[in-house]
Parts: C-alpha cells; sequence; structure tokens
C-alpha cells in the first residue's frame, strides 16, 4: 500500500517535471537570440556562469566538508592557525587570472555591440508613454505601435491568449539579413527599448539619442518590452519586432507607405457626429483612457476628469489646443504628431459629447487637418 | 579581572541608572537605551516594508490584475525599496553598533551622546512623513527607489517635495550616527586596543562610516536638485533647458553603489565576529579582512555607471566601469574564504547565530556571483532591469544584510536581555526563513534570464508559474518573521539566566561585562582581555 502511493507520488512528480521541462511555462536561461550578437552575449553568459559554478563547488564544498568533519559533536578540537600570507596572496591572484580572462572575450563583444557604422536601414525608435513610435527614416513612414491585449484580459474578464501582454496593433517589421541602425530617444520620460532575441536593450532618454544596431539571420516575430520603469503604464508597452525577407519587406513599405496616403485623404471628406463618436471611442480607449480611464473620471490628483471638466464642455479651440499640443509641467502629451487629423477631430468629439458632457457638436477631420498643417511649418522654421 | 568586577559593582550601584517613563526614551544619552530605540524602530519598519512587499507578491501571484491598481503597484515598489533601505537595514546596523561599538572597544558610552539623541530622534519624524504620502493627493512617490528624473520630476506625483525633505532628514540623521561612530572608534577604545586588535565589526563599521560622510551629501544634493527644478525653474535634468536626464542617474549612482556598501560592511564585520565564536578558532586572516574591507569600500566610488551600461555611455566609459566592477570580486572573494579558513579545522556549533552566518556566507556569495555575471557588460544588456537583477539585489540584501543583522541579534540578545534564546525557536525561525528566501527569490533568476522586466504590475503568461512560487515562498518568508518577533519579546521577558560570556568560544570586552549589560559600562578604561593583549 505505501509502495503504491509513493510510486504514484514519484511518477507524478516525474511527469511534472518533464512536462515542466517541455511547456515554454519554466523557462529558465536567456535567449541565445537570431543575431551573431545575441550568439556571443548567449555564450558569455555561460561561460561566465559556469565558472561561478566551479568556484562555488570548491568554496562551499570546503565549506561543508568542514561543517561536517569539524564539528565539537563529533570531537573536533580547534586549531590554532589564523593567518598565512602565502594562502592569501594565492586567493587574491588566482581570481584575478580568471577575472582577466573573462575580460577578454566580453570586450571584444561589446567592441562590436558598439560598432554602428555603415548601416543599411535606419529606425528611429521614440518612447511615449505608453507606446512606441517607429520612424523609417528616408521611407516618409511613421506610426505607433500600442498593446492590443484587450482590457477585459488584463482585469481577468477574459480568458488570456497566447502572447498576452506581448501583441500590439503595429508591428516593427524589419527585413533579414540587413545591418539596421536604431536610433533611440524619447518624448517623456526614460524608456528602455529591448528586445531579448536580438540582445538589444538601451535606454530611449528624452532630448538625446541613442545607439543600437542589429543584423536578424532568421525570419520570425521577437517580443520585447519597455525595461525601464517609466510611469503607471510601464508593464503594457510591449515591443513586437517581425523580421521578414528583404521583398517582404520592400512589399511591406509600398503598401504601408500607400494606407498612410488614403488616411490623409479621408480627413477632407465629411464626416457625421454618429460616425465621428464611434471612431472617438476607440481612439479614447487606446490613446486616452490608460490617464483619464475609460469613464471619463481620471484619478483625483493625477490626472483630471474629463467628465463634466471645464474643458470639454467649454470652449472648443482651448479644447482642441490642449489635445494638439499637450500642457507642459504635466502628463498631457501633444497628440498632434500622435493621431490622425481623423483621429483627432473623432476623439475630440467624442470627450465632448460621451459620458453626459452632452455638447451634441462635431470637430470636424478638415477643421483639425487645417490646424495642423501651417503649424508644422511653423515647427520646422 | 578583578579590577574589572570591581568597576562593575561600583556601575550596577551607581547615582545614574535609567530615567523613569517616555522621558527616559525621549532624552537619552545612553547608548544602549539609544540602541534598543534604533533596533525596534528598523523591525517596525522591516514589517512595514514587509507588508508592502507581500502586497506586490499577492499582485503578482498571477498574470492579470487583481489586487491593486498599476499607479498604486509603483507606489509599493517605491516605497518597499525606500524603507527597507533607509528604515530597516541603515538604522539596524546604526543600533547594533550603538549598542556594540561602545562595548567592544571599552568605551563608556558613544563619543556624542546628545546628538546620538537627536539623529536617532530625526528617524520617526522622516519616515511618519514619508509613509504619510500614501493618503496624499495623487499618491506615494511611484517612480521606483531611484527616483530617475524626469519621472521624478516633471512626471512625479505632488507628494516628491514631501519625500525630497524626508530624503534630506535620514541623510542629517545618517551623517551624524556616521560622525559619531568616527569619534567613538577613533578617540574612546580601551588602553592598548591598537587600531589593528579593534573587532572587525567595529573596523567595518569604520569604513562604512566613512562611506556614509561621502555619499550622504551627493544624495542630498541630487534631491536637492530635483527640487529645484521642479520648483524653481531650473533645468538640471531637462534637456528643453540645457540639463541631462542622464546626469541624474550619475549623482544618483554615485550615492547609490557606496550606499551597497554601506548595507554590506557592517555585516561582514557581524558574520566575522560570529563565525570565530561558534567555530571556536580566531578569526583567519584578520589584517586581510581589514585590507579587503577598506579597498572594497574605495573600489566602490569607481563602479557606479555599472548600474547604467544601457544609458550609452561611451565604449571607453562602459569597459572602464566593467573592469572596475569585475575587481570588487576580488576582495569580496578574499573575504569569503577567510570566512571557510576560519571554519577549517575549527570546533564547530551550530546555535542559531551561527545557523544565519552559515547560511548569509552560503546565499551572499550566490548574490556576489550574480553580481560578477552583472558585471560583463554586454550580457548586462540582457540583465539589466529584468528580475534577475532583482534576484540578485535581494540576495545580497535579505539572506545578506537581513540575515546578517538576524544573526547579529540573535548573538548579542543574551548580553541585552541577560536571557538565553529558546533554541528551538531560534532554530524554527531560522529554517523557515532559509526555505522562504529561497523560494522567493531563487526562482527570479530564472524568470529575468526568461525576459521579464522589473517594476511591472502584470506579465506574459510564460512567467506565470515562477511567479507564484515566487509569491508562496514570499508569503512564507514574511509569515516567519513573526517567529523572529517572537523571540525577541520572549528573550526580553525571561528566559534561562545567561552568562558574561554567553557563549562558549565568544571572545572580546563586551564578553566580559555580566549580562545583562549593566546601563553603564566601562565607566573606568577596562584591562584588555588575555585574547586582545
Amino acid at each position: 500500500m505505501g509502495r503504491t502511493i509513493i510510486k504514484t507520488i514519484v511518477s507524478g512528480l516525474a511527469l511534472a517535471l518533464y512536462s515542466g521541462a517541455v511547456s515554454a511555462e519554466w523557462e529558465v536561461n536567456l535567449t541565445p537570440g537570431v543575431t551573431d550578437i545575441s550568439s556571443s552575449v548567449f555564450d558569455l553568459h555561460m561561460t561566465i556562469f559556469w565558472i561561478c559554478v566551479a568556484i562555488a563547488l570548491v568554496v562551499f564544498g570546503v565549506m561543508f566538508w568542514s561543517i561536517f568533519h569539524h564539528r565539537k559533536s563529533r570531537g573536533a578540537q580547534a586549531h590554532h592557525f589564523h593567518e598565512n600570507t602565502l594562502v592569501e596572496v594565492i586567493w587574491t591572484v588566482i581570481p584575478i587570472l580568471i577575472l582577466v580572462a573573462m575580460a577578454v572575450p566580453a570586450t571584444a563583444t561589446l567592441v562590436e555591440m558598439y560598432d554602428t557604422d555603415e548601416a543599411e536601414l535606419d529606425v528611429q525608435i521614440t518612447g511615449y508613454q505608453w507606446k512606441w513610435r517607429y520612424d523609417y527614416l528616408d521611407q516618409d513612414l511613421n506610426f505607433f505601435s500600442n498593446l492590443s491585449t484587450p482590457r477585459e484580459q488584463i482585469s481577468n474578464e477574459a480568458d488570456k491568449q497566447e502572447h498576452y501582454l506581448l501583441e500590439v496593433d503595429r508591428h516593427l517589421v524589419l527585413p533579414v539579413d540587413t545591418k539596421i541602425r536604431f536610433l533611440l530617444t524619447s518624448n517623456d520620460v526614460i524608456h528602455s527599448w529591448w528586445v531579448p532575441a536580438l540582445a538589444v536593450k538601451k535606454d530611449a532618454i528624452p532630448g538625446f539619442i541613442n545607439e543600437a544596431w542589429a543584423v536578424i539571420n532568421e525570419p520570425g516575430i521577437y517580443r520585447g518590452q519597455c525595461a525601464e520603469l517609466c510611469g503607471k503604464d510601464h508593464g503594457f508597452m510591449p515591443v513586437v519586432v517581425e523580421a521578414v525577407s528583404k521583398d517582404e519587406f520592400q512589399q511591406w513599405l509600398a503598401q504601408a507607405q500607400a494606407e498612410k496616403q488614403a488616411e490623409a485623404a479621408a480627413a477632407e471628406r465629411t464626416w457625421t457626429l454618429d460616425e465621428l463618436m464611434q471612431q472617438g471611442e476607440q481612439v479614447y480607449v487606446r490613446a486616452c483612457a490608460a490617464c483619464h480611464l475609460p469613464n471619463g473620471e481620471g484619478v483625483p490628483g493625477a490626472f483630471p476628469a474629463l467628465k463634466g471638466s471645464p474643458i470639454a464642455m467649454g470652449d472648443v479651440a482651448a479644447h482642441i489646443d490642449i489635445v494638439l499640443n499637450g500642457k507642459s509641467g504635466t502628463a498631457m502629451q501633444a497628440f498632434r504628431d500622435q493621431l490622425s487629423a481623423t483621429e483627432l477631430a473623432a476623439v475630440i468629439t467624442y470627450e465632448r459629447n460621451a459620458w453626459g458632457n452632452s455638447l451634441g457638436e462635431a470637430v470636424s477631420p478638415a477643421q483639425i487637418a487645417r490646424l495642423l498643417e501651417p503649424s508644422t511649418g511653423e515647427a520646422e522654421q | 579581572m578583578s579590577t574589572l568586577d570591581t568597576t562593575l559593582e561600583q556601575d550596577t550601584h551607581a547615582h545614574h541608572g535609567p530615567a523613569k517613563g517616555l522621558g527616559r526614551w525621549l532624552f537619552t544619552t545612553n547608548h544602549k537605551d539609544i540602541g534598543s530605540m534604533y533596533l525596534w524602530f528598523s523591525l517596525l519598519m522591516f514589517f512595514i516594508g514587509g507588508c508592502m512587499a507581500l502586497m506586490i507578491r499577492a499582485e503578482l501571484f498571477q498574470p492579470g490584475l487583481q489586487l491593486v491598481e498599476p499607479g498604486f503597484f509603483n507606489q509599493m515598489t517605491t516605497m518597499h525599496g525606500l524603507i527597507m533601505v533607509f528604515g530597516a537595514v541603515m538604522p539596524a546596523f546604526v543600533g547594533l553598533a550603538n549598542w556594540m561599538v561602545p562595548m567592544m572597544i571599552g568605551a563608556p558610552d558613544m563619543a556624542l551622546p546628545r546628538m546620538n539623541n537627536w539623529s536617532f530622534w530625526i528617524l520617526p519624524f522622516a519616515f511618519a512623513m514619508l509613509i504619510s504620502t500614501l493618503f496624499m493627493d495623487g499618491g506615494a512617490p511611484n517612480f521606483g527607489w531611484t527616483f530617475y528624473a524626469p519621472l521624478s520630476t516633471t512626471y512625479a506625483p505632488p507628494s516628491v517635495t514631501y519625500f525630497i525633505f524626508a530624503i534630506h532628514m535620514m541623510g542629517i540623521s545618517s551623517i551624524m550616527g556616521a560622525i559619531n561612530i568616527i569619534a567613538t572608534i577613533l578617540n574612546l577604545r580601551a588602553p592598548g586596543m591598537t587600531m589593528m586588535k579593534l573587532p572587525l565589526f567595529c573596523w567595518t563599521w569604520l569604513i562604512t562610516a566613512f562611506l556614509l560622510i561621502a555619499v550622504m551629501p551627493v544624495l542630498a544634493g541630487v534631491v536637492t536638485m530635483m527640487l529645484m527644478d521642479i520648483h524653481f525653474g531650473t533645468s538640471f535634468f531637462d534637456a528643453g533647458g540645457g540639463g541631462d536626464p542622464v546626469l541624474f542617474q550619475h549623482v544618483f549612482w554615485f550615492f547609490g553603489h557606496p550606499e551597497v556598501y554601506i548595507m554590506i560592511l557592517p555585516a561582514f564585520g557581524i558574520i566575522s565576529q560570529i563565525i570565530p565564536t561558534f567555530a571556536r578558532k580566531r578569526l583567519f586572516g584578520y589584517a586581510s579582512m581589514v585590507y579587503a574591507t577598506a579597498s572594497i569600500a574605495i573600489l566602490s566610488f569607481l563602479v557606479w555607471a555599472h548600474h547604467m551600461f544601457t544609458v550609452g555611455i561611451p565604449l571607453a566609459g562602459e569597459l572602464f566601469f566593467m573592469f572596475a566592477t569585475m575587481l570588487i570580486a576580488v576582495p569580496t572573494g578574499v573575504k569569503v574564504f577567510n570566512w571557510v579558513a576560519t571554519m577549517f579545522r575549527g570546533s564547530m556549533t551550530f546555535e542559531t547565530p551561527m545557523l544565519f552566518a552559515l547560511a548569509f556566507v552560503v546565499l551572499f556569495t550566490i548574490g556576489g556571483f550574480s553580481g560578477l555575471m552583472l558585471a560583463i557588460a554586454p550580457v548586462d544588456f540582457q540583465y539589466h532591469d529584468t528580475y534577475f537583477v532583482v534576484a540578485h539585489f535581494h540576495y545580497v540584501l535579505v539572506p545578506g544584510a537581513v540575515f546578517s543583522i538576524m544573526a547579529g541579534a540573535y548573538y548579542w540578545l543574551p548580553k541585552w536581555t541577560g536571557h538565553m534564546l529558546d533554541e528551538r525557536m531560534g532554530k524554527l525561525h531560522f529554517w523557515l526563513s532559509f526555505i522562504g528566501v529561497n523560494i522567493t527569490f531563487f526562482p527570479m533568476h530564472f524568470i529575468g534570464l526568461a525576459g521579464m522586466p522589473r517594476r511591472i504590475p502584470d506579465y506574459a503568461l510564460q512567467f506565470a508559474d515562477f511567479n507564484m512560487v515566487a509569491t508562496v515562498g514570499a508569503f512564507i518568508f514574511g509569515l516567519s518573521q513573526l517567529v523572529f518577533l517572537w523571540n525577541v519579546i520572549a528573550c526580553v521577558r525571561g528566559g534561562r539566566k545567561a552568562e558574561a560570556r554567553a557563549w562558549e568560544g565568544a571572545e572580546g570586552l563586551e564578553w566580559e561585562v555580566p549580562s545583562p549589560a549593566p546601563y553603564h559600562t566601562f565607566s573606568e578604561p577596562p584591562k584588555l582581555p588575555e585574547s586582545l593583549r
């Protein structure tokens, strides 16, 4: 009887361990990644790890041997030695030699990581609270990449999907076998752009530009996250890189550019209040609800309420101004470059007509488009 | 010996014993009273900070947001860090120094007793102010205990000003405590106690005190710059006005890295007192221990940017800080080797203080290994700001600094209270803590390597299992600290009578006075015992 119980427990544990080993959920180590750099980083990691294991075996081995043999209960008598210059020198010099041996390959890898010359494609990455903006320099293409996990999953009202919190509405699409240079900066606080499979983690710092680079060897989708605490939704700004062949990349690029032009054209047509409200709600949830909350009530002391607020209920010009240009010295960002004219018009309309703010007036995309044009010119002067 | 006994006789019958009532604690200049207050205060902060840690772990038990909002989660991580660093670990070490340094060097009290009173009494006010920010509009500081600008300036909640003032007060308290310890150790040693006969706990604290004086003003400087940026229109950390957010990190970590050693050097001292006692053998390599401590202290000023490998410092800087950081492994290794050599061919017993000391040596060393891994800059790009870092610094701070404080408390409790600890309860506390701490922090290495960033309230599904394990461990560890509280209270209230030399192998002046130590000790300079001559 006892035997069967033990047998059951042992086989149960074995099964648990086995299934643990095969499922990704018990992942215990760094990824070797998909670039040459990431694989040399992985090798460095494993080398230093095994060095530590070897030292641990020796040191803890001696320690536990002493604990076992030199205990009073076994009648051990304390010896009286308490100094020996030779051993002190030995256990100072040996670690130094090990460290030098480790420093050589580490330096080589680091030097390589800093060599951002001769890039074939430049992508500027800008951190925003709490999303990433990608600018394909010289390609006339830029877009924002937002978390696409539905809020219901986060609040446990819906089942979580495979890529929970690691999925975005627009991937950063990159070609393989191409030296891509990333130029990192930030619009507000410090963020850090990290994709483990590329072994790239670099801080995005407001007012400064950092550089990093990668040559991706294999097509695929590689996920990462913001690594530097950047405020409330720091845990909700993932990075998704989609590496495709060079040809596919060119096709994608052409299509994305065409879509962007179509969107600009849409601002010129007339929009009904209902259409604007419908799109406005989507934009609001994506861009505004993180701070002002889905019900528009905000967080007292941190993020003001929009419901019944003097701005959302007051002069429309002032409302448009704060959404387009932000409010300096606060967390309110300038959305003029983040959203299209249509999206801006829709979200302002939504804010003025939702949660009982029933003004009944619509802000037209064309009106916003006109506001965007001249001042972009001013900014360039 | 006989002269010593007569002095003690006079002391016990001396005219000034402790005053009565609350006034005793408010106005005391007695190093033992002040030491006790520091220790009780730090225990209280340990429990408050611990509750915050449990709140963090409870939220992270499962993916999804269950208990707290992300904004409040950030307040918890920030306050947990600040309270544990400035409220629990540092005051505990100052408390131990207050109690033990005068008794170890044969001094009647600290050199500057009134300042001693003041440096303690600042702390309750500083922390009351810091904790009160939780109830303010916009909430408590939510930018991490490292409070990087501009998240802590332009984007900070209004309570940041109270936080800055609280940090200033803590800094003043620490500096005064440090001055006092230096003045005491340099001036009040018993005749014949040369520097190279100083107990190692005093040596490590002396060096720590110099570190404190060097870097606490830097912390004061950086929070003042924040204050100026927030309220007086300067732009130290704002590129828009010609400043640089990275400047903040340089100044902060110039304080912050020595601060790390401020929290571990006194621990080295405690462990170096305890291991020889229970191995019944003199500490191996006393002189090299002193030199190693001093080298670690000096190197601590040259490695700050290893916290900032990803901010984009130039290659030359990156290499310099990588090499300097790796170098710290050498003196730290020397210390570990010396402890092991002290045990080697000793005659060991394993009372509670020794168990904590041994766990310290093993688990601190594991924290040291991950530290060495983090020093390798190209690999640090993968480790930086992940749970691997969280695992690393919790290994050196919890089974490192905190275990050393508990080891010290168990070691000296007989001297403070006159009662021996109930060993069974002590061992229960040890094993629960040891198991709990490893279940909590070891899996964090794995989730960090697998890619989980730190300071996030919710996480992707592949991190779920280890997070659950860590949370279970955290509750085991947290709840088992109630056993510690029980043990301390039980020891104060009663127990087997402790002898002057409470532990068989204990050496040093503090074991020459009766247990409990009389209110005033060493009114006359003592003669050094045989072992110190």
